[in-house]
């Protein structure tokens, strides 16, 4: 009757089912290990992300507010900086690029994301802080200067491992990951919307503006929520050049930290279990924050390409 | 009027072309740095010498480091591979139905999960039940970063093969899951790309392996001690302030660049850029 034949079959799609729901699992237990990782200061509540208290070894008492605004400065300014370059890639290479120049452009690009991440902080140390340091940040001193982000500027000292470093490094790594999601949302505009404007007389940049770029909203979003949990998340480099400093400052030329590299700097050093739990606490910060702005993502490349079926059928 | 905006679209088109050359500067100087630094530490004591004294110009290599790294990427690739091109056999062949659509969703957000994350999870459930640095978790780390990357390019490299493919197999009686393989065999240079990709995204992670297997200044010297890495040399050795120490720093990011490129490379000139890295 064949039943052998079936029961392979069922055999196969049990072990596929089974790998299948490692991925699951995985999620689950992330979820699950970082809560009970973290008993220990998880029912401080909030107060561990309102306070700049940090125990370290010796206290009990642990609050991230420093790490917390790190992450989020330098998440920010890693998209100020990011998100503009990233388009303009994500433009050229859709819009723009005569078709030779189109394939090592955006293989240069994808290279950006091969390079490992430690190495982007060794770079970051020894060549892109010094340069920044001697070239760069005394101009936004001089024209700058009277804004409080700009102040506090130690003239001379090096290395300058600050804040700012920590965001220009998270704004060269977020650029392949934004300007990829967001060339693929440009190339899935039909072309039908950029007749439509050149027939109206737009320039190209109009096209651009009026049908491309507004058709292709929530793809670049979904790239820009993307582009944020990768600079949230984003631990060694930024380790590397954001100088490690457990201090709130309204200056971007000091040091201070992000939650990922509190953790990474101090994981090692741990002692105690309350101490390794606030450290684990950080890590579910991250998860949690980094999950929400994937799933949001993912959310929005879902229905464009649901779209893009319920079109086809026109 | 008609002359602002032609000018308009001119400077426009200008900033998109200047950042371009903005995204190409950091790799140039990147590769530029990492080659001039690195390649002068290149040499046979780099490859089979153990890490120098702390005293400058003490004789050395990073030999440990590259054993230690070929062996946590080997193991967690023995055991991510299996489960990511399983799992991605599961989304692509039997996943039409809610529950393959979450795997893949989950997927999709696992892999911009990040790796420090990954690295407590591999501390809280591998390094404390055996007291300390070990591969069991360094491994553990590395495979669960890679199962949902491999995952999603098999799955994306079957959805490729064409359906008539499926209908044919099933026209001769031949039973699903060996039409699942003969999918898997039309879709082998997509599945080898995602396995080799997830292979150097690993081979370049740090963070994970500070958590889980440490550093160690020896030989491999089995499961339950720590075990050195290339990236954990970077870090360590490229923030210590010592001179002979940066040096080797340098020369292990060029290791691993030219190692991490060359997969690129390879799986670029394999498939002539159909599937992409990200």
């Amino acid at each position: 009757m064949g039943t052998g034949r079936s029961r392979a079959d069922t055999v196969f799609k049990v072990l596929v089912l089974v790998f299948a729901s490692s991925i699951v699992a995985l999620t689950l237990t992330f979820f699950y290990e970082l809560t009970t990782g973290s008993s220990y200061t998880l029912r401080e509540g909030l107060n561990f992300v309102t306070s700049s208290t940090w125990g370290g070894s010796i206290g009990n008492f642990f609050g991230v507010l420093p790490a917390v605004y790190g992450s989020v400065v330098t998440s920010a300014i890693a998209l100020l900086i990011g998100v503009p370059v990233s388009l303009g890639v994500a433009i050229f290479l859709s819009e723009l690029s005569p078709g030779r120049l189109r394939s090592p452009v955006s293989f240069v690009v994808e290279l950006l994301a091969a390079v490992p991440s430690v190495v982007y902080g060794l770079w970051g140390i020894f060549i892109m802080v010094p340069f920044l340091t001697v070239h760069v940040y005394p101009l936004f001193q001089v024209y700058l200067g009277f804004l409080p982000i700009f102040q506090g500027y130690p003239t001379g000292q090096l290395p300058g491992a600050s804040i700012l470093d920590g965001g220009v490094v998270l704004a060269i790594m977020i650029i392949p990951i934004v300007s990829s999601i967001s060339r693929d949302a440009l190339q899935a505009v039909p072309d039908s919307q950029r007749e439509a404007a050149y027939a109206l007389g737009a320039t190209r940049t109009e096209a651009i503006q009026i049908s491309v770029l507004s058709y292709a909203r929530s793809g670049i979003l979904a790239s820009i929520f993307l582009g944020l949990g990768r600079a949230f998340g984003e631990t060694i480099a930024v380790a590397m050049v954001v100088g490690d400093t457990p201090r709130l400052s309204s200056s971007l030329f000091s040091p201070g930290y992000t939650l990922a590299s509190l953790i990474v700097t101090q994981f090692t050093e741990a002692t105690g279990p309350a101490y390794i739990s606030a450290l684990v606490e950080a890590g579910f910060v991250l998860l949690v924050v980094v999950f929400l702005t994937n799933i949001a993502a993912r959310y929005l490349i879902s229905r464009l390409a649901k779209n893009r079926e319920a079109a086809s059928y026109l | 009027m008609k002359s602002r905006r032609f000018f308009m679209d001119k400077v426009l088109i200008s900033l998109v072309c200047v950042s371009v050359v903005i995204a190409i500067i950091p790799l140039a100087s990147i590769l530029y740095y990492v080659t001039v630094r690195g390649l002068p530490a290149m040499n046979l004591d780099f490859f089979t010498k153990l890490p120098p004294l702390p005293n400058p110009g003490a004789p050395g290599g990073l030999g440990n480091a590259i054993q230690g790294t070929l062996i946590l990427v080997g193991l967690a690739a023995c055991v991510g591979l299996p489960f990511g091109i399983l799992s991605g056999i599961y989304v692509s062949e039997y996943g039409k139905n809610f529950y393959g659509r979450t795997v893949r969703f989950l997927g999709d957000v696992l892999v911009g999960n990040p790796s420090i994350v990954v690295g407590i999870l591999g501390y809280t459930l591998l390094f404390q039940p055996f007291h300390g640095d070990n591969l069991y978790a360094g491994v553990f780390a590395l495979s669960i970063i890679m199962i949902p990357i491999v995952s999603i390019a098999t799955a994306e490299a079957l959805n490729l093969v064409p359906n008539s493919i499926r209908e044919a197999s099933a026209a001769l009686g031949i039973r699903k899951w060996r039409t699942s393989l003969l999918v898997v065999s039309n879709a082998k240079s997509g599945v080898a790309t995602g396995a080799l990709l997830a292979t150097a995204r690993v081979m370049g992670e740090a963070a994970p392996l500070i958590l889980t297997v440490g550093f160690s200044n020896f030989w491999y010297a089995g499961p339950t001690a720590p075990v050195a890495s290339l990236t954990y040399v970077i870090w360590y050795f490229g923030t210590s302030g010592l001179q002979n120490w940066v040096n080797l720093a340098w020369g292990a990011a060029f290791f691993l660049i030219v190692m991490v490129i060359g997969i690129n490379l390879a799986v670029r000139l394999l498939t002539r850029g159909r599937i992409t890295y990200a």
